[in-house]
Order: structure tokens, then sequence, then C-alpha cells
């Protein structure tokens, strides 16, 4: 491999986008058998080397196993099943329909791929983020770039070796490096780009497409909420808090619930739930436990005992709370009542600390997601009252919304994913994904024959009579224009 | 502007946009009878207006009233009575099919408003372009700041004046001013903008929006073509291939408008035809005297006109003007203007001409039109009159553009059932009929959940079972699943 100054020296970004926009020119990924041809290789690619990807992502994030196989794995592969089944679907012309103006003619939608796109993920699902969006940008029939987050090399690594041995390196790359190799992919004029991260480098991202009117998708996060009412089946409900919470990469996931909300006199059940569950799944010692992930390294590692150790917060910690520098493990934390401004409640926590903030009534808790004045990329409510559910839908604006559960949306690809206002804009999964890389280009047909005397010069009344009827759709008003036309004329 | 008017216009603009937050958080605008009442006060406004529109019309651009009604008027008026027999469909949340894993739960996506979007509009179509994101804006539920352009002063005037006396004020604002407003405006933070212009501004619209990810809608231009192929041999196909050109070059606005034919690619050896013919109608249509040119707009102000007059100034390019070439500095009017194989690295063929001079291309063969589309950035629509189904394909898969319109121009911008935008430096996104809504819109997904049943393997602690488990209900394989479960499947 070569060196950090060999690699700085070799990477050439205008010379990268210029290959694949020759093969792009060249028509290679516009064919349906190159694009099956793309995501099969990378179905193989998975399924023998599934071990390595699970150790890259131990030695990146120490990642369960069960996690990086499902979460990271298994999704990328579901993905690539569901475009090989539906793309030739998804690449057919969609019809549009014509109206009595433009009689006769026939319209359609035909989607074509955008051309040369970049793709930059994340370092917390770097595998997933990596590839999931590479699938789509496949089916949609582009090239692409991935640059994979430097955060997490193991998999960055893992990942540009294996994308030279399985795909087509003509026309999909893998580009490994930091902020100068970020910053010089970010120079060339891309198709599209989807960025995967923080709200900071997105509006880089951003600004940088903007010089060549680059159109963007932003995969961000936010705080995202749950809303705990009584009266629930608080044990599943407790379960799916800490699935979402812990069980995702140790709350270092977009999705991950950010805080609670939940009325005054529930909280003590809610807490002592969440106390047991937590032992259940993650026994006594936590700090211990190989079902956790740690905290990805040392920098985030600060970041997050800054927000325990504020003056007002450290005092409102009541479970939890340990640390293992050494092994960068954070024990999953409870927080009770902190303060709204404080930090771990205007930050996005993106780990293991989960502050519950108490309201009167469980009513009260849209105001105080409201209040915050972002929208996140998720909010999650656990009720049975179906009023309450109404008002949620509603009145909470968030990229997706979950009732009765946390985070499970992510894996449904009948429902479009991404984030609004802070969280993000655009969205993938599913079809979505392949709409996202493409241009839905219009495309109508009309013959020769029903020319309509009545659009070209010289203008008169007649012809104004005329037009504004068949604008109007209004047969009887055409009728009464065409008779009053050829009155006016004798 | 006075600079006093405008630096009041600047004072009063932070006051508008708490407004117009104020009013959405309110959720006013969400309610589908608001929408539907704004919509039908809209309808109200045109048609009430109608001359006053005809008249800013005739004093920005010099449109005659048939071109004012059909590309302005008509437009607005048929936009806001679609959308309005739409809406209830449009706001209705869209089902999804979920696996039998999920059972029981239900998936939906619910479009929801953005909150407060910013449009920018264009001098050439001053009220189509004004009052159709418009439309969409409001059917979508959004509050909505509008900024006309300042070149097309009589119309801006119109619309800040006339907009108030019909609409809900506090959801809906309309501020004139110049350059230095629309830039005091994008620093401010927008829920959306949606520009419509040249790519320059739009660079600059989209670098400001970077600062807040304010998600963007950009409407540009390009050098839009059309292809000529052997249809022009038959007579009667010929005479209707040059009307819809010229109507598709002379008729938006003398060619000053992003849908308009730039220039145009044909055979060598039919050239002469199709010059023949569009001369023809040209001096049908409009006439062939300078000074009594009827049915056609004018351009819209001197630096416009300076920019067009420079085309022709390359002495290479003035040799190859074949018709007209005749300009009205006074008056404003170019006449209709056709060149025969200008040098092809002049700036008449490499910038968006957007005025009435007509290159006219010619190639050994028609195929070759593909290339030459292709060595430029992707046009806002490409034309092609040809009834040859591969030709047809090819152009279809081989090029790329906002839209593509076989035999005819212009007309795909009134179909309400095709999104209308660009792709490349032609811009992004899209709108008309319900793409409108769409691009004003957030689709927020809802999954609803039961609490039970139950699957354990979610939660840790692991096990090689849980393993299996979640490997089969990811693949969705549920015989596997049975199999596993019943102990027939070793985990």
């Amino acid at each position: 491999m070569a060196s950090e100054g060999e690699k700085k020296a070799v990477f050439d970004a205008e010379s990268v986008v210029k290959e694949l926009r020759d093969s792009f020119a060249a028509g290679t990924t516009k064919s349906y058998k190159w694009r099956s041809s793309q995501l099969n290789a990378m179905l193989k690619m998975m399924e023998e080397n599934e071990p390595l990807i699970v150790a890259a992502l131990r030695d990146d994030l120490s990642k369960p196993e069960l996690e990086s196989s499902i979460y990271e794995i298994a999704m990328v592969k579901s993905s690539c099943r569901m475009a090989l089944k539906k793309m030739k679907q998804w690449m057919m012309p969609e019809k549009a329909k014509t109206s009595l103006i433009t009689f006769p003619s026939s319209a359609e939608i035909v989607p074509e791929p955008l051309g040369v796109v970049l793709v930059i993920s994340a370092w917390n699902y770097p595998f997933l983020l990596s590839l999931d969006p590479v699938v789509g940008a496949i089916a949609a029939g582009n090239a692409v770039v991935l640059k994979p987050s430097e955060i997490s090399p193991a998999t960055s690594s893992l990942l540009a070796r294996l994308a030279a041995d399985y795909l087509d390196h003509s026309c999909i790359k893998v580009i490994e490096g930091a902020v100068p190799e970020t910053a010089a992919l970010l120079e060339q004029k891309w198709d599209k780009i989807l960025y995967t991260g923080n709200g900071r480098i997105a509006r880089t991202v951003m600004a940088a497409a903007a010089k060549h009117l680059t159109p963007v998708v932003l995969e961000l996060g936010g705080k995202c909420p749950v809303i705990v009412d009584s009266d629930i089946n608080l044990q599943v409900a407790t379960r799916r808090i800490i699935a979402g919470k812990w069980g995702c990469n140790n709350g270092q996931a977009c999705v991950s619930p950010d805080y609670i909300i939940t009325p005054k006199n529930y909280a003590q059940k809610l807490i002592d739930s969440l106390k047991c569950e937590l032992e259940r799944f993650y026994g006594k010692n936590p700090l211990e436990s190989k079902d956790l992930s740690r905290i990805v390294n040392s920098s985030h590692f600060a970041r997050l005992s800054k927000l325990l150790d504020e003056d007002k917060v450290s005092s409102k910690i009541i479970h939890g709370g340990e640390r293992d520098k050494a092994n960068l493990k954070i024990a999953p934390t409870i927080l009770l009542d902190v303060p709204q401004d404080s930090l771990i409640m205007t930050e996005e926590i993106f780990g293991p600390l989960l502050p519950i903030i108490l309201v009167d009534k469980v009513e009260d808790s849209f105001d105080v997601i409201n209040s915050s004045g972002t929208r996140p990329l998720a909010a999650y409510l656990f009720t049975n009252d179906k009023k309450l559910k109404k008002k949620f839908i509603a009145t909470v604006s968030a990229g997706g919304l979950v009732v009765n559960d946390t985070t499970v949306h992510l894996a449904e690809p009948a429902l479009p994913f991404g984030g609004v206002g802070d969280s993000g804009t655009g969205a993938y999964h599913g079809k979505f994904s392949f709409d996202t890389f493409s241009h839905k280009k219009a495309v109508l047909c009309r013959g020769f024959a029903g020319d309509a005397f009545v659009r070209y010069p010289p203008y008169s009344r007649g012809k104004i009579r005329l037009l504004k009827a068949l604008f109007d759709g209004n047969f009887l008003g055409i009728i009464r224009a065409l008779v009053g036309w050829s009155n006016s004329k004798s | 502007m006075l600079p006093l008017q405008t630096s009041k216009t600047i004072a009063s603009m932070e006051e508008s946009i708490a407004e117009l937050r104020e009013t959405f958080r309110t959720g006013t605008t969400k309610s589908v009878s608001w929408r539907k009442k704004q919509l039908r006060a809209l309808l109200d406004l045109v048609n009430e207006n109608e001359d006053s529109i005809f008249h800013a019309l005739d004093q920005d651009l010099g449109k005659s009233r048939v071109e004012s009604y059909r590309d302005e008027i008509g437009i607005i008026k048929k936009s806001a009575s679609y959308s309005l027999s739409c809406l209830d469909k449009w706001m209705a949340p869209k089902k999804g099919d979920l696996p039998l894993l999920f059972f029981p739960a239900k998936a939906e996506v619910m479009p929801e408003p953005l909150g407060v979007v910013l449009i920018f509009s264009s001098w050439n179509f001053p009220i189509t372009v004004a009052l159709d994101p418009l439309i969409g804006a409001i059917s979508a539920g959004n509050t909505v700041l509008l900024k006309p352009s300042e070149l097309a002063p009589a119309c801006m005037s119109f619309l800040t004046q006339t907009i108030p006396r019909y609409l809900d004020n506090k959801a809906i604002k309309v501020i004139g001013g110049g350059a230095d407003v629309g830039k005091r405006l994008l620093e401010l933070k927008w829920d959306k903008i949606f520009f419509t212009g040249s790519p320059r501004v739009g660079r600059l619209v989209l670098t400001a929006a970077a600062k807040y990810l304010t998600p963007v809608t950009l409407e540009l231009g390009g050098k839009c073509p059309a292809i000529v192929d052997n249809t022009l041999s038959n007579p009667s196909k010929a005479k209707v291939t040059a009307k819809r050109i010229v109507g598709g070059k002379w008729g938006p606005c003398t060619g000053q408008a992003c849908i308009a034919i730039d220039y145009v690619l044909v055979e060598e050896k039919l050239a002469s035809t199709l010059i023949e013919t569009v001369k023809k109608y040209i001096k049908i249509f409009y006439g062939d005297n300078l000074k009594e040119l009827k049915s056609i707009s004018r351009i819209v102000n001197q630096q416009q006109f300076q920019r067009l007059v420079n085309l022709l100034k390359d002495p290479h390019v003035a040799a190859s003007v074949v018709y007209g070439g005749s300009v009205d500095e006074e008056k404003l009017v170019i006449e209709p203007t056709i060149l025969l194989d200008p040098p092809l690295d002049s700036e008449i063929m490499n910038e968006e001409i957007f005025g009435p001079l007509l290159p006219i291309i010619t190639l050994k063969n028609i195929e070759e039109s593909i290339e030459f589309i292709n060595s430029k950035p992707n046009p806002l629509v490409i034309y092609a009159f040809t009834e040859n189904e591969t030709f047809k394909k090819r152009i279809l898969s081989e090029t790329s553009s906002g839209s593509v319109t076989f035999n005819d121009s212009m007309v795909q911008f009134i179909c309400e059932s095709l999104p209308f935008g660009g792709v490349g430096q032609s811009g992004f996104g899209r709108y008309h009929g319900k793409y409108s809504f769409d691009t004003f819109s957030h689709e927020k997904s809802v999954l609803h959940r039961a609490f039970y049943p139950e699957l354990e393997p979610r939660y840790p602690p692991w096990t090689n079972f849980k393993l299996a488990f979640l490997r089969l209900a990811y693949a969705l394989d549920y015989f596997g699943l049975i199999l596993l479960m019943s102990g027939f499947r070793k985990s």
C-alpha cells in the first residue's frame, strides 16, 4: 500500500473523473447487463468476504458481529437483491397523460442516468452507508466514485481492495483519504453528490457543488426524540428503545433515539424498565459486554465526556456513567431532567447517553420538539392513544416517523429515507435510490397532423377566444369560438 | 428603484420573513381550505385583471395579447384550476407495501409543507414564472416570499400591488427591488428556494443556500437544439415543421425563452428547403419589414439588445446571415434573423442566444446531430422533427436533456403530467402539475407498528441462533425461518 506522502502525490482527482466520464460517454454503464453484472458482483463480494468485513468493522468500531452481519452486510445484500429484481421495471418509461391541447400526442417520462456521481460516506455504518448509495447509483446506470470515511480506516481500505477485485474499476472507483483527498474530489464537476455525515461538512459539500450547479442529497442527523406515553406495553417499548439506541452502534447512528420525553408521573416506571432490560441485554458490567460497539475514537470519547461533565448535567446521571478511556467505552447512561440549554440537549449526542425530559402531560412533548427549531431525521412515539398518534403525525416534522418502535423504518425500502431542514435533503432506499440517481426526462411525441392554426400569428381576437376555450378544456366554448371566429371572418 | 425605497424594502424584509415564519408556525397554511381559498383568489386575480396584465406585458416586452394569453395568463389559469381539482388527492398520504416480516404494520408517505419558501422569477415570462411556482408553493401549504425580476418592472409593479389585494398577506408576500434586494434575501434562512434564471445567478443562489443547507430548484436554460431530418422532403410536413420551428423560436418572447429553439441542425442537402420555408413563415407570421413587424415581442432592455447585437459583430458571423439582421435600437427590436453555418467557435454558437437569431448548422448526415449536441452542455429541451423510430430511440438514449419533444416545439410546457426541469447545466428539480406540489413538499415517511408480535432475536445478548434468524429474516426467507424455528435448520 502506498504511504501517505505517495498517496497524496499520486491522487489526481481530475484524471479519475475524466476516466469515469469517458466510460460513461462510451455507454458502458447504461446497459441493463452491466448494471446487473455489477450488482451480482457486489453480492458475490459480500458472500465471499463476510468474515473480513466483520473483522474490519470490529477494528474500526468494536461492532458486535450481529450488528455487522445484519445492519451492515444483510442490508446491502437486500438492496442489491431488490435492485436486481426490480431494475428492469424501474428502467422502463412511465406513460404520462396528455390533454386536449396537445392532441394528438403521446407522452412519457424516461429515466436516464445522471452521469458521474460522488458518494461520500460516514464512519458509523461505514460499509452500509458506502455501498447502499452505490447500489442506487449503479442501478440507475451511473459511474461512481465512493469516498469512504477515514475515521473508519479498516473498512475504508477493505472497500478499496474489494471494489478493485470485484467491480468494474473503469466505472466504479473507491478513493481513500482524508480532508485533502475529499477537497480535491469536491473541486471536480459531478452530476450528483450524495453525502452522509454532519451539517458542518454538508455545508462545505453543498458550497462546492454550487460552483458546478451539482444537485446534492444530504443525509444528516439531528436529535431524534422518543415520546413515551403511559398505558403501553412498557417492556416491549423499552426493549425497542434500547435496541434503537445502544443496539445501533451504541447510539452512534443518525436515527438512534437521542432523548426521551415522558410525563412526570410515568418516568420512574420507564426508568426502572430501562434499567431492567439494559441489564438483561448487556449484563451487570456493560463495559465488558461484547454486544456493544465502542466509541469510535478518542476525540468523540472526549466530546461525549464533555457532555456528561457539564456542571448542570453531571448530577443528573441516574444510571451508568462509567467510562473506560483506554478502551474507548462508555456504559449505557441515563440522565433525568437535564436543563434544556445544556450541551447534551442542544447538540446531537451520537453516543450512549440518554437524557429523559419530563413534561406534565404527554401532549406537551410536541412543543418541546417543535421549540428546538430544527427538524430531526426521525421521531418516535410509543402510545396506544389513536388521537395522540394522529396529532404526532400531523404536528411533528421530521425525515421519518415511527409509532411504537424505533429505527426499523430504515429497513423498509417502500419508505423514502432522508431528512428535512437541518437533517438533510433528498431521500433514498429501494426505488428512491434509483430515482435519486436518475434524471426523469419528459418526452412528448407529436405527429404532423392536427396543427392548430390558432397557435400562429397573425394574431386576432378570434384566436384569443379560441385559445381561451382550448385552455379551459371547454368544448362548448371551443365550438362557439370556432363559429364566432368564422362569423367574424365573413 | 430609488435608493430610499430599496433601503425601506430591505428594512421591512426581515419583519416580513418573521411574519411568514410565525404564520407557518400557527398552521394556517396547512389546511386544505386555506390552500384552496388562495388558489381561487389567484384565479380571481388573473380573471379580474387581464387587461392590466396585458398592458404590463406589453410595456415590459411588447408582448401581444395572444402571446400573453397563450404563454402567461392561460397557463396560470390552467395551472391554478388543475391544482384546485387535484389538491385533495395530492395531499393524501400514499400507502407503502410492507413485507410480511413487519406484520402487523402500516407504512405511508405523508407530504408536508417545507415551511417558508423564496421564489425568484425571471423577466421573460414575468407572470408565469412568478405565479406558477407560487401555485405549487401554496398547494403544498407553505408561506411564500416572491421576488419578481426588476427587469420587467411593469409586471413587478403589477404583482407587488395586486397580490396583496387578493391573497393572504400574512402568508404570501411580494417584494420589489433590484439585485441588492435579491442579494439580501439570499443571506437569510429559507426552507426552500425556487429560482428561474441564468446559470451564473443560479450558482450564486446555490452557494448562498449552502450556508443553511436549503434545498433548491434551479430552472435554468441552455442551447435548445432542433434536429430536422428528411421529413423536410415531404412538402406538407416541411410546412408544418417550419411553422413549428418559427413558432418555437420567435413565438415565445422573440426567442428570449429557456425553451425557445436556440439553433437548428439539418442535413446539408435539405438546408435550403428549410431556410426557404422558414423565411416564408416568418413573413406570414411577423411581416418582412423591420419597421412594421407585428405579433412579436421586443428585446427586454438595452443591455440584452447590445448583447445580441454584439453576437452579430464577429465578421464571420455577420457573413453567415442569410435573412434579417436589421435592428432598431430605439424600439429595441431585432428582426427575425437566420444564419447559415456561423463558425462553431463563435460566441453565438457557445452562449445561449436568448433572442431572435437562429443559426442553422448543416451536417453531412443527420445522425451526427447526436454527437454535436453531446459536445455541448445538457440543454433544457431537445426538439427533433423526425418520424424515424430508430433515430428517435437513439436521440432518447444517447443524449441527455431536461426533456425531449418530437415533431413540435414549446407545447410540452403546457402538459401538466410532464415534469418540467433541466439536468446538468440546465438546472435540477422540476415542476408543473403535481411536480410543483412535490417540489415544495417534504415527503415524510411514517411507520406504524404494533406491540405484538415481538421478535426476540432483535435483542441482545446475541447468539448464533439470533444471527441465523435475522439473516433469514432480512432475506425475507420465510420458509427458511420456519425451518429454523422448528429445529430443522441448524443455527
